[in-house]
């Protein structure tokens, strides 16, 4: 032992398994971490090509241009605007209601509330994302369309508005606390030359913090929109299953998800127009959820603002 | 002579101050409809559960006579899933926080790779039940099994694992690091035996909420074809099972009235256990986490 001076001796501690150890880590790793992007490749390559195994048989041009969905009969139709109309009912009553709420809240906690009080309220708001969507289906039907009903006589068992009332409860949360990081971000000195200049608190948050803090608060209002769009549970139980296009919000409806829930929670043959109508009514969920994420990280990165 | 006129000021300042105060009462409203919503939705629920929740609820499988159906099965089988689902999702997702964080080299790949995380976390929950279903209920051909089921959520919650455990470990100080390079340690021997411990409240953190997401998680498990009327639980990861959120979503659908009550105790039993797991999640949070 006494033979090897220092250097001798952390040669001979640096083991060759250790190198090995070394070396091999990174790779395992990178292996590890490309099943994220196997992951979309899979959902991408399962979407298009079953896609395209449905637009053998049936028409393309009838799919994105009629909007007549009726793929039981034995001319079936698949016109995908009676979905995406319904799609859409929901989603802009959800967020009709979500967005003045949800910015509302987050004004109040940025701006006005103590911070004993964030503390309380912001857990509530976890909460509330954490609730599982079935739970909200199960409010909606059994809570918000008898009370609507008892209101507004028109309303059917099964309507846009209170599966979109819903989820916009169910999107609150999402909007809240993402503008709320928006809001925050914005540093106080430009709040206090507002102030200082004789502004009411509301003046300054409309006229200032709103204004500086704007690209975030889109950007988390795109991306509530988009997941209010793939919300499944709450609109396959409150909403119905009667694709149609009309505007009417009172009566049943059908949208994209609740479309493919139907379908899979009863029996779609393997190999009919109908099992492969599902991943073509999923390729353009996919693609619209896709393009709102997109155009979020667009904005906050094209309109992020230093201070 | 007077230059300021104190009552045109007051006149003037009177109406604003007005509109702040009353739009303040306006966003504080917004901020309680929150809380209201949950406070009702629980209440409601749990009035249509009194009389249903009880020891025979858990105790017996699903059944057509509302008598004698329970939850046993689904819970059961909602815990099969998770025992798939939970080293799935952390083996896949902390390794890859881990790569993204300490070893990714700053190329257009590793940003390919960020970007396609964080697409994979808006993609809607269904679309996951589409790629199960094509790829490892048909193309794997594991039918509608535990193994199935449980792999589809791992994927669905890779993403929020990875992110929430790239910020945990991105908040480790650089100085931490530092030392231990400077004592001589190997660059894994830190990252497994500094970096990590130290990140692991928040990593923790991120896991729970992310499970407690898989387990109400209730459309991919649909588009897969999970069954409701199973009267045997699991032996292995191969064999089909029923899922809580599922067998609520079921009940919910059925006709007769009385189910709806069933479906609301569901929903306490499902509820009780996701609060369990958030405040473990919180306490976790606030115990553990270190401030340097």
């Amino acid at each position: 032992m006494s033979n090897y001076n220092i250097q001798e001796m952390i040669q001979k501690n640096k083991s060759n398994k250790g190198a090995f150890v070394e070396k091999s880590i990174p790779v395992i790793l990178f292996l590890i971490t490309s099943v994220s992007v196997l992951a979309t490749i899979g959902i991408l390559y399962t979407l298009i090509s079953q896609s395209l195994e449905f637009f053998s048989r049936e028409s393309f041009t009838t799919f994105i241009t009629s909007a007549d969905w009726n793929p039981y009969g034995a001319e079936p139709e698949f016109g995908i605007w009676a979905l995406i109309m319904g799609t859409l009912k929901v989603v802009v009553i959800a967020t009709v209601f979500a967005v003045p709420v949800g910015l509302g809240a987050a004004i109040y906690l940025s701006e006005y509330a103590t911070e004993r009080l964030r503390k309380v309220i912001k857990p509530v708001l976890e909460v509330l994302a954490g609730i599982p969507t079935v739970v909200y289906g199960f409010f909606a039907i059994n809570f918000v369309t008898p009370v609507l009903q008892s209101i507004w006589s028109e309303i059917s068992l099964y309507n846009a508005v209170s599966a979109g009332l819903v989820v916009g409860i169910m999107i609150i949360p999402m909007i809240a606390s993402l503008s709320e990081d928006a809001l925050s971000a914005v540093p106080n000195s430009m709040r206090e030359g507002s102030l200082g200049m004789g502004a009411t608190r509301l003046e300054t948050t409309f006229k200032i913090v709103l204004s500086a803090a704007v690209s975030g608060i889109i950007a988390s209002i795109v991306l509530a929109v988009s997941r209010a769009i793939g919300e499944t549970m709450i609109v396959s139980i409150a909403a119905g299953s009667t694709p149609n296009a009309s505007l009417d919000i009172t009566s049943s409806l059908q949208t994209m998800t609740g479309f493919i829930v139907q379908i899979t929670s009863g029996d779609a043959a393997y190999g009919s127009s109908l099992y492969f109508s599902l991943f073509a009514v999923g390729m353009t969920l996919f693609v619209i959820t896709f393009a709102m994420n997109i155009i979020s990280q667009w904005i906050t990165k094209r309109y992020r603002e230093e201070y | 002579m007077q230059l300021i006129d104190k009552s045109v000021i007051a006149g003037k300042r009177s109406g604003r101050l007005a509109l702040n105060n009353s739009m303040k009462w306006a966003f504080f409203l917004c901020t309680t409809v929150g809380l209201v919503v949950l406070v009702t939705l629980i209440v409601d629920t749990l009035m249509d559960a009194v009389g249903y929740l009880d020891w025979d609820f858990l105790t017996s499988f699903s059944s057509a006579r509302v008598e004698s159906a329970g939850f046993y099965g689904a819970v059961i089988g909602s815990l099969w899933l998770m025992v798939v689902t939970v080293p799935a999702a952390i083996f896949l997702s902390v390794a890859t926080a881990l790569y993204l964080e300490e070893y990714a080299p700053k190329n257009r790949l590793t940003d390919f790779i960020k970007i396609n995380v964080s697409n994979l976390a808006g993609v809607p929950s269904v679309v996951f039940g589409l790629l199960g279903l094509a790829i490892f209920v048909r193309a794997m051909a594991m039918g509608n099994s535990v193994l199935a089921a449980g792999l589809t959520l791992a994927l669905m919650i890779l993403p929020v694992i990875v992110v929430s455990s790239q910020e945990a470990i991105r908040s480790v100080p650089s100085s931490v690091r530092e030392a231990s390079i400077g004592m001589g340690a190997t660059k894994w021997q830190t990252v497994s035996r500094i970096i990590l411990p130290a990140a692991i409240p928040g990593i923790i953190t991120g896991i729970i909420l992310a499970i407690s997401r898989a387990i109400g998680e209730t459309a991919p498990l649909v588009v897969i074809g999970v069954p409701t009327t199973l009267l045997v639980t699991p032996d292995g990861v191969l064999d089909s099972f029923q899922a809580m959120p599922m067998q609520i979503y079921a009940w919910i659908k059925m006709p007769q009235e009385e189910f709806q009550y069933l479906a609301a105790a569901g929903i306490i039993v499902l509820l009780a256990i996701l609060l369990l797991m958030n405040s473990v999640a919180i306490f976790i949070r606030y115990k553990f986490s270190q401030r340097y």
